[in-house]
């Protein structure tokens, strides 16, 4: 279990460029260090439920990223905005 | 031909027909569910807005237990995704948006307004929140963060916006009266009017 506070990774993986795929974890911060918020609950994956197959039980994290690092450019209104992101365990890797 | 080419209405009624026969949901669970689904609305989080507002019990087992609070006033939560309730305050503005596709707290908000489906809400919510609430004429003093909520998974997201000044000596009948459905995206603030 991930405590609150915990620097995480996501994984810069692309399944939906190797088959079919279903995928709750957006493309714009793959790759990305975020900071994980709270565990919001443990559910069935959901790239196994869209195909109809036997789904694993995954826990569910609410991870924070800075905006400005995931455009990559200055804030555009000065304060540090942020976003807030729902992305299951096994898309994530601990990060220094 | 293939299940994408089938005419929608037909294809309904044969869906419908294997559930009851394989005795999965019944005609009378169908309907039920479309009139629970027809009836929600904006006003239904705007009671709930209104009441923990005034009762500070209930603005923390809204906080903690989106779904156990609306219960308590009546919503029909079963089948229903989890509810997530992230409250403004002085520090943070939130903004829910669904990048991927369009989910929305139905139970508590109804349907959603045409434009939180639109690709161009979903591209700009995430990278320039406040030029997007700017277009509903929201300004946000600039010491304010902006969270941006990007429901991804399984649950809904609803916002709980701050009080409104002035309003101390409101019930919660005209509390709730002034919450309206962008107010609990993020996209304005209640105003008294």
């Amino acid at each position: 279990m991930l405590a609150p506070g915990a620097r995480v990774r996501v994984r810069s993986d692309w399944p939906e460029f190797r088959a079919p795929a279903h995928i709750r974890t957006p493309h714009y911060v793959r790759g990305l260090t975020g900071e994980v918020v709270r565990h919001l609950g443990d559910f069935a994956n959901p790239e196994d439920l869209a195909f109809a197959r036997p789904a694993a039980v995954r826990a569910l994290y609410h991870v924070r990223f800075d905006m400005a690092a995931i455009w990559q450019e200055a804030d555009r209104n000065g304060a540090a905005n942020d976003v807030l992101v729902e992305i299951f365990d096994h898309w994530l890797e601990a990060a220094p | 031909m293939t299940v994408l080419d089938a005419d929608g209405e037909r294809l309904l009624v044969a869906v419908r027909s294997v559930l009851a026969a394989k005795g999965i949901a019944t005609p009378a669970e169908i309907a039920e569910r479309i009139a629970i689904t027809d009836r929600a609305n904006p006003g239904q989080g705007a009671r709930m807005v209104a009441r923990a507002w005034i009762e500070p019990e209930f603005r923390a087992l809204m906080l903690s237990d989106g779904t156990r609070a609306a219960e308590s006033m009546g919503i029909p939560m079963r089948g229903a995704p989890p509810l997530g309730v992230l409250e403004n305050t002085a520090e943070v503005h939130h903004l829910v948006v669904c990048t991927l596709c369009s989910c929305y707290p139905r139970a508590v908000l109804g349907y959603p307004p045409f434009w939180f489906k639109s690709a161009a809400y979903r591209a700009r919510a995430v990278r320039d929140p406040r030029g997007v609430i700017a277009e509903w004429g929201t300004e946000l003093p600039p010491d304010v963060k902006v969270r941006v909520v990007d429901s991804t998974a399984d649950y809904r997201w609803m916002v709980l916006p701050r009080r409104p000044a002035g309003t101390e000596t409101w019930s919660a009948e005209r509390l709730a009266a002034i919450v309206r459905e962008g107010d609990m995206i993020g996209v304005t603030v209640p105003t008294p009017g």
